[in-house]
């Protein structure tokens, strides 16, 4: 269990990790989200007490890190997988950092098994690829058996097979019991290695819940409708019918439909009671990825730098089409395909606002890689 | 319970399992006896054309040594590597990762390196010594005359001091590039240039080499060294001194700031 009160600290100036409290627990994998520098690698050090917070504290298990005994059969972690001497074997580096806690040399031979270093444990760090030193950094962690593990962007540089693999050891690790905590800046990875999911952005929390919390809060679906022929006419038949039948209906800039609030079969009987042919009935989901995008987007920190021929790209945006008329306009759908929200705009930037007109104003005027306002 | 030759033995295993620290080490002696020992070829083929007072006040025993303020460099570099490597490659932060015992840790490095200095450093002056006499031949000396055994002793003493003031400084610092820096000019050049003007050599010769080399020398005055108001082993003991700031140093500045 590691248990986070009021966490800060600042550097000079720079407040990279700003009032977080949070709690891992045991028998989960709880993942740690959040844009580049956005200060989760700074919370990991504070956690295993290389860095001092300005205020507050940490602790594992109820203890600062730093005055756990026998510190390394409780925690393990991986943060640097970098942080080795390259002129070093693995298996000697290994050794003398288990040789620190007196674990046996049998269990440094033992984790260079389980992950998978074994034919490699004689060859010099220095000429390790990427995800050989993940895993070594990796085989380090699990040393002390620890009951709480970190690991500072685990998949970092690992092929599909390796991704699959850390996937599966963190799982393990928190069915056995432990407290795991994995930070990464891929949503799509948290979403299925995690059951918990912890995201900051610019040092501050912004969600902690569970990940099918997470998904069904922040990810709304829709259907994609398509009417036979090229022509409006189909298209604005079947618009008009979906929104009698209570749908919400917003056009694509393909003539595409995308409707919420209407099951498929309803879509298709509707449809079809309308006289309408369909080319395109599908299900979508707004990814989770979007969902991320959006939550944090606000608190990103290096965003890319307006590219001036954007708007020579940039795609037409969804348009309400004309038999919308009227006030029922702003009844735009609750999904993710909208250009986020400016940055600040509503108090809480993971949640879509609870009046959805605000948002499709906001939609008008917004282009999706608008800069950052400030910073 | 982990503890304290838990850590001794985990350094061990690193400082065993680099190259640098082969390499540093044996350069560390061949320079030294190299040197001193072409020195002595030099002395003993122009005995007679030295001034009279310097063949009066002639030390075989720190003839055998000159080698040292060369040799000395690479137990310098040694020092500083030893230390500043944890800080270049990350490797401290991994160890404070798994023993957050900061004090412990850097004793347990410091212990290690500073034994295995001291071992080569004595396998250096003994070898240093031998060898210059042997080439001295008329003008040499024994180990068993006065102060000759305490000279040897102590060469081997200060390399292995300087290795560890290295390693206090590169603690300090917490980067190897600007340790050597800093210390390979001071040692090799600035120390010797204040020590040799007369104005700034009051100061000087309180400085850790200018100090520490004193227990090196059994012929007072010897090579133009002068007066001393401290003997040999009070120079050694402002060398100690020196190294133990270092040191204080060094492990404040682990224990204080963030890894
Ligand atoms: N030692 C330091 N001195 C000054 N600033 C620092 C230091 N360490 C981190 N920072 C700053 O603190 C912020 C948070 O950095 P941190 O490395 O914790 O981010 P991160 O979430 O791990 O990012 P990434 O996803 O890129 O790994 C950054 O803006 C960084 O520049
Ligand atoms: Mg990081």
């Amino acid at each position: 269990m590691i248990e986070a009160v009021g966490l800060t600290k600042r550097f000079g100036a720079k407040t990279a990790v700003d009032q977080l409290s949070f709690q891992v627990r045991p028998g989960h994998v709880t993942g740690f989200l959040g844009p580049n520098g956005s200060g989760k690698s700074t919370t990991m050090r504070m956690i295993l007490g290389l860095d001092r917070p300005t205020s507050g504290h940490v602790t594992i298990n109820g203890m600062p890190f730093r005055d756990l005994p026998n510190a390394q059969r409780n925690v393990g972690a991986l943060l640097d997988a970098k942080a080795v001497h390259g002129g070093r074997r693995a298996r000697t580096h290994l050794l003398s950092i288990a040789q620190l806690s007196g674990i046996p040399e049998k269990r440094v031979d033992e984790v260079l098994g389980v992950v998978g270093l074994q034919d490699v444990a004689r060859q010099r760090a220095k000429g390790f690829s990427l995800g050989m030193g993940q895993r070594l950094g990796i085989a380090t962690a699990l040393l002390g058996d620890p009951k709480v593990l970190l690991f500072d962007e685990p998949v970092n540089g690992l092929d599909p097979e390796g991704i699959l693999w850390v996937r599966n050891l963190m799982k393990q690790l928190a069915a056995e019991g432990r407290t795991v905590f994995v930070s990464s800046h891929l949503m799509s990875e948290m979403a299925l290695t995690a059951d918990h999911l912890i995201v900051i952005g610019r040092g501050r929390l912004l969600a902690d819940m569970g990940t099918q919390e997470f998904i069904t809060r922040n990810s709304a679906g829709f259907a994609r409708v398509r009417a036979a022929g090229t022509g409006p006419d189909g298209r604005n038949t079947l618009g008009t019918a979906l929104t009698k039948a209570g749908g919400r209906v917003l056009q694509e800039p393909d003539g595409a439909l995308r409707v919420t609030g209407l099951e498929l079969p309803v879509i298709s009987d509707v449809a079809h009671e309308a006289g309408v042919r369909l080319w395109e009935l599908s299900p979508h989901r707004a990814s989770l990825e979007e969902a991320y995008m959006r939550m944090t987007q606000s608190s990103v920190e290096y965003t890319s730098s307006e590219d001036p021929r954007a708007e020579l790209w940039e795609p037409e945006p969804l348009t309400v089409p004309e038999w919308e008329d009227g006030p029922a306009a702003p009844e735009v759908p609750r999904t993710g395909f909208f250009a986020p929200p400016p940055p600040g705009a509503g108090g809480a930037p993971f949640l879509m606002p609870s009046d959805p007109g605000k948002l499709a104003s906001a939609a008008g005027n917004t282009s999706p890689n608008q800069p950052e306002e400030s910073r | 319970m982990s503890s304290f030759p838990a850590v001794l033995n985990s350094e061990w295993t690193k400082i065993r399992t680099v190259a640098s620290t082969t390499w540093t080490l044996v350069a560390a002696l061949v320079v030294t006896v190299g040197i001193s020992a072409g020195l002595c070829t030099l002395f003993n083929s122009t005995f007679t054309e030295m001034p009279k007072e310097q063949q009066l006040t002639f030390d075989p025993t720190l003839a055998s040594f000159v080698g040292m303020s060369l040799g000395q460099l690479a137990m310098i570099i040694f020092g500083v590597l030893v230390v500043g490597t944890e800080y270049s490659t990350g490797m401290i932060r991994t160890s404070l990762a798994a023993v957050p015992r900061r004090g412990e840790l850097f004793l347990g490095k410091l212990t290690v390196a500073t034994v295995l200095a001291l071992v080569v450093g004595l396998a250096t002056s003994f070898l240093s010594f031998f060898l210059g006499q042997a080439i001295l031949g008329e003008h040499s000396t024994g180990i068993d005359e006065p102060g000759v055994l305490r000279a040897v002793f102590g060469a081997g003493l200060y390399m292995a001091l300087i290795a560890l003031f290295s390693m206090g400084v590169a603690a300090m610092l917490r980067s190897s590039v600007l340790a050597i820096c800093i210390l390979i000019p001071f040692f090799l050049l600035i120390s010797n240039i204040l020590n040799g003007v007369s104005a700034t050599r009051k100061v000087a010769q309180y400085l850790p080499d200018q100090a520490g080399s004193r227990i090196m020398q059994v012929v007072p005055g010897a090579m133009d060294s002068g007066e001393t108001p401290y003997g040999p082993w009070g120079g050694l003991g402002i060398m100690v001194l020196w190294v133990l700031a270092s040191v204080l140093g060094g492990y404040l500045v682990l224990k204080k700031r963030d890894a």
